[in-house]
């Protein structure tokens, strides 16, 4: 931390424009319409350029914040953006979906006085500004707006799964001239940002610029390739791949096991929003034929980013209530705060102290209500959060007609019953080296919630870009 | 990569066909048990389909369908040459094959071209096949000549008993079990109540049987628990715990009333499309 910076005035942090909550709770469009330019540089302004920047520590793929913000402050937003593209391929994405409460903003300085800079909001304005402003992709660190040198077949590299933790390593990759060839099981490239995160939060066409642009540095998308089924590890290092990336993501989601959970309009979040989302089942059947199961009383299990994202696009196709539904309070809720604040402007209600007992149905197995167990708080437990219990007798049903379980993820067994020299830990996912992602077969990387279990896409990201940083070592010597 | 038509038969008119789909990649991996996830076009829904048979030479896979809904019915207008946007697989665990003896499979409705993946795989492994197949009559009945070229026998019944046994195929099936002690599995694919039926008429002689399920899915690679079946008392993913499971240990009557889940859409997004193909 730096300390021998002049007392300045710090204006306050510069708010982000958005659609009104009324509106937005009922469209597609993004929530958060991003700054202005005389905003950017505003909020650019307040940074205090430490000469130790905190920020920086806190950036998984160590953006170089404060030399971007400052670039900002003169308003030389292409400087800016090769800074920020020098180490991060996504900046439309990360600025957007990142968590950067827990990230930079965390760690800036200005944090003591309650409102770091706005890292992420300045982030996605300088890649948006790009996008809006630009055709041709720059390359990290070259001012001239060609492509990479692209290396012959001797040197590509395989990818398994295109999310955040491949685009993050393939975009490393391209930019150092290594032919990267990607492999993705669903119908589109970008996997979690097509299939899981909302168009509200991030939109489709904002992922697919950034897909796009990686295609320009000469990085192939293959479509309909199931990592383990239709290509095996082994096959590709036979190939002549000289190294292969695991990002294939965590997988199987995890439910209550209560009695009842497999009724007619009980869903995972997974299925609901991955018809939502990749198969655009908000405009069936008219430009969709992907359908989601229609419920005017909404309720969604789990208080995590995606909970917010179910129930936000629950009452986005025509929910007339919407109910979270957790077992704890408001405070252990791990959603980002700013997801929790806009559920809760769209018209989302919490129900707070609640675990639910078992799910009813009518005579055809359609769901009707679900029953409540009220809970309180009691000691800490090993999480140091206070451990919920029941309240003795106090046991109510709540009705729904659409139940939404977000309750995380398992590992995916795919690709690893199929690789059984993967080594995996005890809650099955791949045992990767902490600073290079090298699993148990030499040459082949993992990184993302494969390795970690669910997670966010900045933590995915690093572990991309500390993957490739090693297979570009041991390519290019 | 678009995956080409390579050859299109209708095996009953307007109802059911057969694709011969171009896709090496899936044909040099994909063995008896194994399903596709197709989606036709831009606006398509992903939809599971089993593999009726591959050709690895040929680098092709065959799929059966029934026109259900949108899907299927648009791919009933699709014509040999036309592509298919996206064929996904294979999916799921392949059949547990192995010399054993003699295995019943029996087939029921479009399930039949499923089934004959599974009774190949048997065959050329060296087991014994019998292979008892039914339809509601005879011009439904799929797959008879195709399983005749390598099925040790063949035993077929129509509801209405315009070909083979009058009756349905449990009544054969009972028969058989009764009579022949040799047989080490029966394996069943087709709707949902023959299949219960199946396991129903087994349960008795203790025999071992496999039958395969037709869950919804969404991605068919575990991903979203459309397709969860309860299995002896367990919750279940078909994509990728089964689709093939102890036909003794699973909750029909569930498995039935989930498919039936999106009915009203289904219903609704055909009626759309038959009236915009018709004008």
């Amino acid at each position: 931390m730096d300390n021998a910076k002049p007392k300045k005035v710090i204006a306050p942090r510069t708010e982000m424009p958005c659609q009104p909550a009324a509106v937005r709770a009922r469209n597609f469009k993004e929530v958060a319409l991003g700054y202005t330019p005389e905003m950017a540089i505003a909020e650019a302004k307040r940074c205090l350029q430490c000469k130790k920047p905190g920020c920086m520590k806190g950036c998984p793929v160590e953006i170089h914040i404060p030399e971007f913000i400052a670039a900002v402050t003169q308003g030389d937003f292409d400087a800016a953006y090769r800074i920020i593209k020098g180490t991060n391929p996504l900046p439309a994405v990360s600025g957007r979906v990142c968590p950067q409460e827990n990230q930079c903003e965390g760690k800036c300085i200005l944090l003591a006085k309650g409102q770091p800079i706005a890292i992420g909001r300045l982030e996605r304005f300088v890649a948006d500004q790009h996008i809006a402003g630009t055709a041709c992709e720059e390359v990290s660190g070259s001012s001239t707006c060609t492509m990479a040198p692209l290396c012959d077949d001797g040197n590509k590299v395989a990818c398994l799964g295109s999310g955040p933790a491949t685009l993050s390593c393939a975009g490393y990759l391209a930019a150092n001239g290594i032919k990267v060839d990607v492999f993705e099981a669903l119908h589109e490239a970008g996997g979690v940002l097509i299939y899981g995160i909302p168009a509200f939060r991030l939109p489709k066409d904002v992922v697919k610029k950034e897909i796009d642009a990686m295609r320009q540095l000469g990085v192939s998308f293959k479509t309909n390739w199931v990592g383990g089924r239709t290509v095996q590890v082994s096959s590709l290092l036979e190939q002549g791949y000289k190294a292969v990336f695991i990002g294939v993501g965590a997988g199987l989601p995890l439910f209550l096991n209560v009695p009842g959970e497999n009724l007619i309009g009980v869903f995972s979040a997974n299925e609901y929003l991955t018809r939502v989302n990749l198969g655009r089942a908000h405009s069936f059947p008219a430009g969709s034929d992907t359908p989601v199961y229609p419920g005017k009383h909404v309720t969604v299990f789990g208080a995590g980013n995606v909970a917010m994202d179910a129930a936000r696009t629950a009452m986005r196709m025509g929910a007339e209530s919407v109910h979270i539904v957790y077992r704890r309070t408001r405070a252990e809720m791990p959603a980002r705060r700013e997801e929790i604040e806009h559920a809760e402007e769209e018209g989302i209600q919490f129900e707070m102290l609640a675990a639910p007992l078992h799910f009813n149905g009518d005579a055809n197995s359609v769901l009707e209500s679900v029953t409540l167990q009220r809970m309180e708080l009691g000691e800490p437990d090993a999480s140091g959060r206070r451990r919920p219990q029941p309240v003795e007798g106090a046991v109510y049903d709540l009705p729904t007609d659409l139940a939404i379980i977000a309750l995380g993820t398992r590992s995916n067994p795919i690709l690893l019953d199929a690789t059984p020299e993967l080594d995996k830990n005890k809650r099955g996912y791949i045992v990767a080296d902490e600073e290079t992602g090298e699993t148990s077969i030499p040459n082949v990387f993992a990184g993302g919630d494969i390795v970690t279990g669910a997670a966010t896409v900045i933590l995915a990201m690093g572990a991309g870009r500390r993957a490739a940083k090693e297979i570009c070592k041991r390519i290019k010597g | 990569m678009p995956t080409r038509i390579v050859h299109k038969e209708s095996l009953i008119p307007g109802t059911t066909s057969k694709l011969v789909l171009d896709a090496p990649q899936i044909a040099s991996t994909a063995k008896p048990g194994h399903f596709v996830m197709l989606r036709i076009d831009e606006q398509g829904e992903r939809i599971p389909l089993t593999i009726a048979d591959t050709d690895k030479e040929q680098g092709t896979i065959t799929i059966v369908y029934l026109v259900m809904g949108k899907s299927t019915a648009a791919l009933e207008n699709l014509k040999q040459g036309d592509s298919i946007l996206d064929v996904c697989g294979p999916l799921g665990r392949a059949t547990h094959i192995e010399k054993q003896g003699t295995v019943i499979c029996v087939g029921g409705g479009t399930g039949i071209a499923a089934m004959h993946h599974i009774a190949k795989g048997h065959h050329r492994i060296g087991n014994r096949v019998v292979g008892i197949i039914g339809a509601r009559s005879k011009n439904l009945l799929l797959f008879e000549k195709e399983l005749s070229s390598f099925a040790d026998e063949l035993l077929i019944s129509t509801d209405d008993g315009s070909y083979g046994h009058k009756g349905f195929v449990t009544e054969l099936l009972q028969q058989r079990l009764a009579a022949d002690k040799s047989v080490f599995e029966v394996v069943a694919v087709g709707p949902v109540p023959m299949m219960a039926a199946v396991a129903k008429t087994t349960q008795p002689f203790g025999v071992k049987t496999t039958v395969s399920l037709n869950s919804i899915m969404v991605d068919g690679i575990g991903m979203c628990g459309a397709c969860r079946v309860t299995v002896g008392g367990e919750t279940k993913f078909a994509c990728v715990d089964g689709p093939e499971f102890d036909g003794q240990l699973v909750d029909f009557a569930e498995l039935r009333r989930r498919l039936g889940a999106y009915r009203s859409q289904e219903t609704l997004s055909l009626e759309q499309y038959r009236c915009q193909c018709h004008g």
